[in-house]
């Protein structure tokens, strides 16, 4: 997929982001409404680097993501029902409701997992694209992770040992300007803080507009090519910003005003939309895909309010590679 | 009489007899190459399978575990070297919160079959940092497997069952055992996790412990059967599955219990242990349950001090003597 692609592609990549942000509203609605508990961190405003990178990797590739992380795990091919249903405890979660918001996970499409210790998923994805290697599949791995992961050792430790080992790994960073609740310019030596950390580990980066999804797009695909080739990691950085606050109800008053504003007038939706019109295609048609979304996620809602509540039997399965969970003698 | 072998050998050995068996065995940790481990317990490795599949690393525990972790997940089966397990602090939050809980949190999607080797323990004089016996550590986290050998033969055995299994095993190895003797393993020798051994058979006392506490109790108990007395000594083997049906039925045979540990005696594994016996086997003890494990201070440099801290023949000798005479 590069900036080429042709405007059905590019429809069905905005169809894919439309499904997404509706999701996103209604995973935020549902918790409004009590039927969400815990925690939510929503990716509305993100979509484009998900579904973007989604276009241009294969479907064997490893994807590891965030506790922000609802975006990948769809863009990967988890239902927006089976997302919505492990965020509601229902039986029918994509984790069985063992993991809930932030670990959403879909194994058998390649997404092998969302983290919420910051960073922690650096070096798995840097392990996953050691053993791809090993294997000799050409196979890539790509890690996502915020700004604020930057800033951790894990962060550190994987860009050096994924670039001696000039592994097929992606270091793909969601910059929103955010870790939490503060600003990341106010705690971090760097302009951009993950592309100007790769050059002390001999990585290439590039800094690139998160919400344009044909230029995220196009950015994995080369980074995917030079993996596959041998030659080595490299480190994106994806301008971008969420919509929400970091979670739950934040209002996210730390924002100064007229902020989110700016941004939403590149919502990556709007940015899709324009580049439909200068390839053709009639408005009609990009309002059909985004009545389509907007069903698919209201079945979704629907179909997850409808299941049964988790089993708590399930509690205590899948500890063991045998199924249990029994410790002792 | 069987061949020898030091236990430091038998760590090589056995991982080379995995490595031969499975191609997905694939070894990283700092130094375990060309130098073949800081404690001489990878020799050899690089030269039979090639940097490949024995890749020294950076010192990033971090990376080490993770990448071990991400390479787990997609089909390889990876043995991580942690250097001394003190350093497992560096990258606790995978022991802690990533390896043990992916595949319980994602509904049993992913597998994580890998195996976390350190030098564990004291007696050598190595101070604070790289002294302790952290194997309750591990202990306090559900989804981690635990194994911890007294002997080379159960090194070799258990390393092949560590290996071999689809759930993680953190793999402790008593750097004060390094250097001793005992026989080799047959071809083809597994001992399964959570198997523990009555390394002696005895009618009088139990004594339960684990890696080198186990040649210390045996020390204790040859001591003791000058005066007549016999103690059963149980050598775990592992903590996680810990084998209690062994323990409560030596217990049941001797009435009395003395749990040897060198993890400290606050939040140490003979904790657990006491706590089944008295909830399980109340009704089979004659005396109270006592445990000889470290003090609660850190590890001191000196042998004078840390034997002071840690068990000791004598310690255990006098223990045991207490309890035959309660």
């Amino acid at each position: 997929m590069t900036a080429d692609m042709d405007a059905q592609q590019l429809l069905g990549l905005y169809e894919q982001m439309a499904v997404i942000r509706g999701t996103e509203q209604a995973a935020h609605d549902l918790f409004l409404a009590g039927l969400v508990k815990g925690t939510t961190h929503l990716a509305a405003g993100h979509e484009a680097v998900a579904v973007g990178a989604s276009a241009a990797l294969r479907p064997d590739d490893y994807v590891f993501a965030t506790y922000r992380g609802h975006h990948h795990a769809m863009a990967r091919g988890a239902s927006p029902e089976e997302c919505l249903a492990e965020l509601m405890s229902k039986a029918t979660g994509v984790c069985k409701a063992k993991g809930g918001s932030m670990h959403l996970t879909k194994a058998s499409a390649g997404m092998l997992g969302s983290y919420a210790i910051v960073g922690a998923h650096l070096p798995m994805a840097a392990g996953a694209a050691w053993s791809a290697l090993l294997r000799g599949t050409k196979q890539v791995a790509v890690a996502f992770f915020g700004d604020g992961a930057t800033n951790i050792g894990a962060f550190h430790e994987a860009l050096n040992l994924a670039s001696v080992w000039a592994l097929p790994v992606l270091f793909i960073c969601e910059n929103n300007l955010y870790m939490e609740y503060t600003p990341i310019g106010s705690v971090t030596a760097a302009d951009h803080p993950a592309a100007d950390r790769a050059a002390g580990y001999r990585l290439p980066a590039e800094v690139i507009d998160g919400n344009d999804v044909v230029v995220v797009a196009d950015a994995v695909s080369r980074a995917a090519e030079r993996a596959r080739a041998g030659d080595g990691p490299t480190v994106l950085e994806a301008q971008t910003y969420r919509h929400f606050g970091h979670s739950r109800t934040d209002p996210a008053r730390y924002r100064p005003a007229g902020e989110l504003e700016q941004w939403l007038k590149r919502d990556p939706l709007e940015v899709a939309r324009a580049r439909l019109a200068g390839l053709g295609v009639a408005d009609a048609e990009v309002e059909a895909a985004a009545e389509r979304a907007s069903r698919t996620v209201a079945d979704a809602v629907a179909a997850a309010k409808a299941a049964d509540g988790a089993d708590p039997a399930q509690a205590f399965t899948d500890v063991w590679a045998d199924g249990g969970y029994q410790w002792r003698t | 009489m069987a061949d020898l072998i030091t236990y430091r050998d038998a760590v090589a050995d056995g991982l080379a007899r995995e490595m031969r068996r499975d191609p997905s065995v694939v070894c990283l940790g700092e130094d375990i190459g060309a130098a073949g481990g800081v404690f001489k317990t990878t020799v050899g490795l690089l030269a039979e399978f090639g940097a490949g599949r024995v890749r020294d690393t950076p010192i990033s525990e971090q990376a080490i575990v993770g990448m071990a972790m991400g390479a787990a997940m997609t089909g390889m089966r990876p043995v991580a070297e942690i250097m001394f397990s003190d350093f497992l602090a560096c990258c606790w939050d995978y022991l802690a919160n990533e390896i043990p809980k992916m595949r319980y949190m994602t509904g049993g999607q992913v597998t994580v079959p890998l195996v976390i080797r350190t030098a564990n323990g004291g007696g050598l004089g190595f101070g604070a940092q790289h002294s302790q016996a952290v194997e309750n550590w591990a202990l306090a986290v559900p989804g981690l497997k635990i194994a911890a050998p007294s002997n080379p033969a159960d090194v070799i055995g258990l390393l092949a069952a560590a290996v071999r299994s689809d759930d993680p095993v953190v793999f402790f190895e008593h750097k004060g055992l390094f250097a001793s003797r005992g026989e080799t393993a047959p071809a083809g020798h597994v001992v399964p996790l959570g198997q523990a051994a009555v390394a002696r058979s005895g009618t009088d006392v139990t004594v339960v412990a684990l890696a080198a506490t186990v040649p210390i109790a045996l020390s204790a108990a040859a001591e003791l059967a000058t005066a007549g007395v016999e103690a059963e000594v149980i050598d775990l083997r592992c903590l996680v599955p810990l084998d209690m049906a062994t323990v409560l039925a030596s217990v049941r045979k001797t009435s009395r219990l003395l749990i040897v540990e060198e993890n400290p005696y606050q939040g140490g594994w003979g904790g657990t242990v006491a706590s089944i016996a008295a909830d399980e086997g109340f009704e089979l003890l004659d005396a109270p349950v006592r445990r000889v494990a470290a003090a609660c201070v850190p590890l001191p440099f000196a042998d004078a001090l840390e034997d002071e801290v840690i068990p000791t023949v004598a310690k255990v000798t006098a223990a045991l003597r207490a309890l035959l005479d309660y």
